[in-house]
Order: structure tokens, then sequence, then C-alpha cells
């Protein structure tokens, strides 16, 4: 059928299946947008700031487990993808950008809002494309998708110049990839998964430290089955975190920088240590040459340059997650039924620690404590189906402290990078892919301040989300770590909790806003906010003196933990 | 210690760039690197030569197998490869030690290329370790520019036809 290249752009894009894009038009992209004034099946959703879009894109990536789509212009559009890309990136989380360029003709000549984008992603990128002729463009968003999805997921950019938008050609989707060096791990090694099931089934204290991978894998069934075959203790990073029931018996807890004692004393005192799609971040080893150091590693990863990149594998398994542990629970269920006990004995331990060690927060003076606002958010939401986004940095660490998430792809943050602006447009995104479900974002103040636009979004395109406003008045993770590690020199930190009035802006963009001083008021304006079908900011005056912990100082053995300690400067902290 | 990896890559836009970006966002050193069309059309080989442990090597071999337009990546091993490089120099000798230069050097394999009144073109190839040796005893006559191609190379006539050499992981 004969049409135009952006015409052509949403053929492709409807013939993958794609429900929802998110995007800004601009010069370059809009003989693209003048074929969606032309029909498609395809929902675009008019984000406020292409750094908006593109997380909402990953947002909806992470809440489906489909390829997220974001669009822009070529230039200043193109280039404020750069930051949802890198994230993507880093966490793994399938992403296909279409990107507007300049004409062809005027390629490399400084034309207005020409850059180079496939330029400047190639280092955050599986792969791009510049496309130079039309008859390639379909086969380029085909691969693009093939590429994002296949193998350890990540972002992926086609950059279209207006010509090519234009021109019209005979359209065909192509019904194969052609890309002969793109070979994924599709099977494993039947040898190393054997060699790997009786070493977890023979291990006295046995730990599946389970990462982001398990969720991009849609491995998650297959985790929980091989963890009751085996009655092996859970532990989830970050990244993890909804890949396993947090209140199953056998979960216990997150790993690293601010994991609870008892999840790193577990980790690092373990004798065999099962990675499942986790990639032994500095965040969760502390030092790495500390970490676990009596352990067996099994390593389970789809991404063969993950295996020994940073701790060596005693035993690799690699491959997809799905294969490779359901691979494992069948042999681990036979060496139980055998007579090899479970460790029942290393779970009582870790259970000992946990009561040993709990999580702790001061609860001094009328002050409304942030954890707090994260237990009754905990406790009021559930065994509902929310979903919940976050930013980056204090409010981040207790969210994954305090919420328990209880099915897959329902907690969504922003890891590896640590992009603060994360929480909202993510939740944009979660809300189109999960429509049904309660889409709360965690944000804190620093956070709210870097894409509070795309609350604009939630409004008018009808995506409600109750953004739950850690505010604190400071850039708080910085502010503790200036406190601890640089004698307390407090270095433009300070935000002030009330300008802007953030209730206020919320009514501005459209929504509601409510503020919460204590703990009185905490209940009802959640329990409001959660069921109000609406866009919502609950704007939470937190004590500015809380910190989080406990605490592995940068470069310190994970087990060497700083425990709750009562801010040194929490009277000058609360005064200001 | 250093190695020579033999990459060959679908002969696209950005191929080079992607694996040279790698490279420098993992922090790998390369020490030389050269490029050029194999035996098949539309695929190109990279011979890189890197100095690194065994432990970044296979870090390296895996990051590079896992960009879209590699299509294998083999270690060419010691002893195992013929490897060549190529090295072309631009020599000020003077008049009446020119004879002597370029007697010595056609002795070494060198080729003369060009004669001018003050300074003589001469070319070499070998292995690298050869053209080390040329570029000494050049040294003294006055070298006025020198360039060496990267080394290239491929497995001894008597090894067996390469299958993809598996990465060290799946082993």
């Amino acid at each position: 059928m004969k049409m135009t290249g952006g015409d052509a752009i949403l053929r492709c894009l409807e013939a993958e299946g794609v429900e929802v894009m998110f995007g800004i038009p601009g010069g370059a992209i809009m003989p693209t947008y003048d074929a969606m004034a032309r029909g498609t099946t395809v929902r675009h959703v008019l984000a406020r700031h292409e750094q908006g879009a593109g997380h909402m894109a990953q947002g909806y990536a992470r809440a489906s487990g489909r390829v997220g789509v974001a669009i822009a212009t070529s230039g200043p559009g193109a280039t404020n993808l750069v930051t949802p890309i890198a994230d993507a990136w880093m966490d793994s989380t399938p992403l296909v950008c279409i990107t507007g360029q300049v004409r062809t003709p005027l390629i490399g000549t400084d034309a207005f809002q020409e850059c180079d984008i496939t330029g400047i992603t190639l280092p955050i990128v599986k792969h791009s494309w510049l496309v130079q002729d039309v008859e390639e463009l379909a086969a380029a968003i085909k691969a693009a998708f093939h590429v994002a999805r296949t193998g350890r997921c990540g972002p992926v950019l086609v950059d279209v110049p207006r010509d090519i938008q234009e021109t019209v050609f005979e359209f065909a989707y192509p019904e194969t990839v052609e890309l002969p060096g793109w070979r994924p791990p599709t099977k494993v090694h039947p040898l190393q998964s054997r060699e790997a099931a009786k070493a977890i089934a023979l291990a006295r204290k046995p730990v599946l430290y389970v990462g982001g991978g398990t969720l991009n894998g849609d491995a998650c069934e297959e985790l929980l089955e091989l963890a009751e075959a085996g009655t092996l203790p859970v532990i989830t990073t970050l990244m993890g975190k909804s890949a396993f029931p947090e209140t199953h018996e056998l979960h216990f807890g997150w790993p690293g920088m601010h994991g609870p004692k008892w999840s790193n004393l577990a980790m690092n005192t373990c004798d065999v240590l099962v990675a499942v799609g986790a990639r032994f971040d500095d965040r969760v080893t502390g030092k790495l040459s500390a970490f676990a150091p009596g352990a067996t590693v099994i390593h389970l990863d789809v991404d063969p340059a993950e295996i020994s990149k940073l701790r060596t594998a005693d035993i690799p398994v690699v491959g997809p997650l799905r294969a490779a542990l359901a691979a494992l629970t069948p042999e681990i269920a036979r060496h139980r039924d055998e007579g090899v006990p479970a460790p029942e004995p290393w779970l009582d331990q870790i259970r000992a620690w946990r009561e040993e060690f709990p999580l702790k927060y001061g609860e001094d003076g009328g002050w409304l404590k942030p954890q707090r606002v994260l237990e009754r958010l905990q406790s009021l939401t559930a065994g509902t189906d929310v979903v919940v986004t976050t930013g980056v940095g204090q409010h981040q660490m207790w969210a994954m402290q305090y919420l328990l998430s209880e099915t897959p792809r329902s907690f969504i943050t922003s890891g590896g990078l640590g992009t603060m602006g994360y929480g909202i447009p993510a939740a944009v995104g979660a809300k189109a892919a999960r429509p049904e479900a309660t889409v709360v974002c965690v944000d804190g103040d620093g956070c709210f301040q870097m894409t509070a636009q795309e609350l604009v979004t939630a409004v008018v395109e009808e995506l409600p989300i109750v953004v739950v406003l850690i505010n604190n008045g400071y850039l708080g993770m910085v502010t503790q770590w200036q406190d601890m590690f640089f004698d307390g020199r407090r270095s433009h930190v300070h935000l002030t909790p009330d300008v802007p009035n953030y209730a206020l802006l919320a009514e501005a963009y459209g929504g509601v806003g409510m503020v919460v001083t204590n703990e009185e008021e905490l209940d009802t304006a959640l329990a409001e906010a959660l069921t109000a079908s609406r866009t919502v900011v609950v704007d939470c005056r937190v004590d500015p003196a809380e910190q989080c912990f406990p605490m592995v100082p940068t470069g310190a053995a994970a087990v060497d933990m700083i425990e709750f300690e009562p801010s040194v400067v929490e009277e000058e902290a609360r005064a200001s | 210690m250093k190695h020579t990896l033999s990459v060959t890559v679908e002969d696209k836009p950005g191929a080079l760039n992607r694996i040279t970006t790698m490279f420098a966002r993992r922090g790998f050193n390369i020490d030389s690197l050269a490029v050029g069309p194999t035996e098949r059309p539309g695929v190109s080989c990279i011979t890189l030569r890197v100095d690194c442990s065994r432990h970044t090597l296979e870090q390296i071999e895996k990051q590079i197998h896992k960009l879209v337009n590699v299509l294998r990546v083999t270690e060419l091993q010691p002893g195992e490869a013929v490897e060549r490089e190529l090295l072309v120099v631009r020599i000020a000798a003077p008049a009446d030690r020119r004879a002597e230069l370029v007697t010595t050097a056609q002795a070494l394999g060198a080729r003369l290329l060009d004669v001018g009144r003050d300074a003589v073109v001469m070319e070499l190839a070998g292995t690298p370790e050869e053209l080390d040796g040329f570029h000494q005893l050049c040294e003294p006559y006055g070298i006025v520019d020198l360039v060496r191609t990267g080394r290239v190379g491929v497995p001894r006539a008597s090894a067996e036809r390469r299958v993809p050499r598996r990465l060290a992981a799946i082993r």
C-alpha cells in the first residue's frame, strides 16, 4: 500500500501492538503527527516536556511488561529524551524512542534544531538507527522493537529525517527481523542448571538475591515456585522489588545502602548466593571485596556480560530467567524429596536478626515522621490493586523499606541512574498501562519540582495519580550526607517546604491539593486521595531532621551499617 | 598483557563508532586498531590490540559481542595466528649514508618506495616486532614521518576452520 513515511511509522506501531505512545510534536516530526491526525489506533498522550514523555513510556513499560514508546522532534526534543534513555539503559527498561531529524540534505549543516541524537545517545542505547532511505524505515522500526525486548531489555532509538516521513512509498511491514549479529541466549545449558541446583539444594545458608531482571524476564512465578520448592529466603533489590510477594514468609527485605540490617546480614553471611537477574551494583554490595565473603556465587542472567563483571560467578547460568529458574525447581524439589533438608535453622537465624535489628525511626516531638506516612500508606493500600512509583532520595528509600509490594510490576523506580523527577511521569505512564489500578507516586519535594508539569498531563489525559509528597523542605539525601560526612556543613540543600505552595500548585494544574501536618490529618487525607479518582497531591509536611537509616557509608562493607541514630543537627534543621 | 581481537562486523554506518564508544565508556584502552573489508561482501573486520588482564579481556569480548552489528569476536592467540603490520617511513638520510641505509633496510625486507633530493620513503610489512626493529634501525638516519597501520591477522594455515568461539561464561 502506498503511503508516506509518517503514516508508515504509525502502521508499524500498530503492527507491533502498541496501544499508547507518549510525546510532543515539533518541526521535524510534524509529518508523523500529521499522519496521526489522519488516524491511528495508537493513543497519543501529550506530555508537557519530552523528559516527561520518556519517563511515562518507561512507567508504562515497567507497569505493563510491554515496550514503551516515546516520540519527539529533533534537536531539543530529542536531547530532552536523553535522561529517560539513560535511565532505561541503566534499569534495562524496554523503550523505543522515535525522533524527528532535519531533512537528509541538511544533516551535518547545523540546520535549525539539528543535533546528532544517534551520536549523543550512542553509549546509552542497545542500538539506534538513522533512517536515510524510506525503504529501510519499516525494517528499522521492526528491528527496534525486537532489540528493545529481547535478551536484556533496554532502550533503542530510531531517528527519522523529516523528508523520509514525507516520502510516499509502497509500505509493507516485514515479517522477520534481519539482524545477523543479534543473537541473545534463548536456552539454558542443562549442565549449568544441574550444577546450580545441586549447590542451592545442599546449601545450609542460601539466599536468593533477586534483581530487576526477574521482572523484565517475566519470571516472577518461576521465582516463587523455586523459593517455595527449596524453602529459600528471598531478598529483592530496589529494582527487583515486587518480583516476589513481600508479605510472603520467605521474603526477607532488601539489600544494600539503606536495606535493613537483617537483609544485609543474610546477604553477606550466606554460603550460597544466587543472583537472579541482579548485577552486584555498588549500592547493593558496599565494599565489593568485603561483600558476601564466604559465599559460592551462582549467577543467573540473560546477559552474559554481567557474569563475573564485578563478582566472579562460581556457577554461571546464562539464559532467559524463566527457563533458568524453571529448570532449577524440579531439581531442587528432587533433592528435598531425597532428604536434603530445607535450611530451617538459617531462616530462624534471619528471623532472629529481623527481631534484633528492626527498622527504627524517631518518635520524638510533634513532627509528622516520613516513615509514618509510608506506614499508613502501606496499611491503607494493603491488598488493593496499587502501583507505586517514586522519585529518588530519602523518600525512595523509605518507600522501599515500608511499602510491601505484593504483585509483580507494582513498584516502579529509578534505580541505576537515580533520576530525580522520575516519579510523576512514570506514574502517568503506569496509569496508562493499568487504568484499573490506583497509581501512587511517592515523591520528595526536590523531585516534585523537576517534572511537576506532568500533573497537567495526568489531569488533561484523564490518567489520575496520587502524589504523596514527602515534603521536608530539603534535598533530603544530600542533606543527610552533608550532616554525616561533611561535618554538617549544609551547602545549598534548603528548598523551603512552603514555596511553592504544593497544594495550590496541584489545584492550578487542575488537580486536588491537600496539606497534612500531623498524624491525625494523615489517614483522612490519604484515604480521600486514594479513592478520589482524581489527580491529588497530598503535601505531607514531615520532620526535616529525620534521616534514612540504616545506612552503609560509601566504601564500607555492607555489614558495617550505621543503625538508627538521632540527627545531630536536628534542632538547626527544624529551625530553618 | 597484550591481546589481539578480531571482530567481524556488518558494514553499517556507525559500526566502528559503536565499538570505540564502548571502549571509551567502559574505560578500556585500545593500543592499535585496523579496519578493512573481508572476503564477505558487507562484512568488515576490525582488528584491535588491547593491553589488559584476562578478566578484562573477557569483559571486552562480551561487551563487544552484545553490539547489534557485531557478528563474531575471536581472540587471535599468540602462536596460533599470523599477524602483520605495515610501516611507512620518510627518512632524511644524508646523501653519504643513504646507500648504507637502503642496503641494510632491504636486507630486512623493506622496500624503497620513493627517492627525493633530501629524503627517501620506505615500507616494511612484517610482524610488529620486525617493525620495531626496523624503526630502531632507521632512527639514527633521521626519521621525518613514520606511520604504522596497526596489526591485522588471521589464524595459522594449519588451524581448523573456526567456529565462533563461545563466550567464557557459556562454556
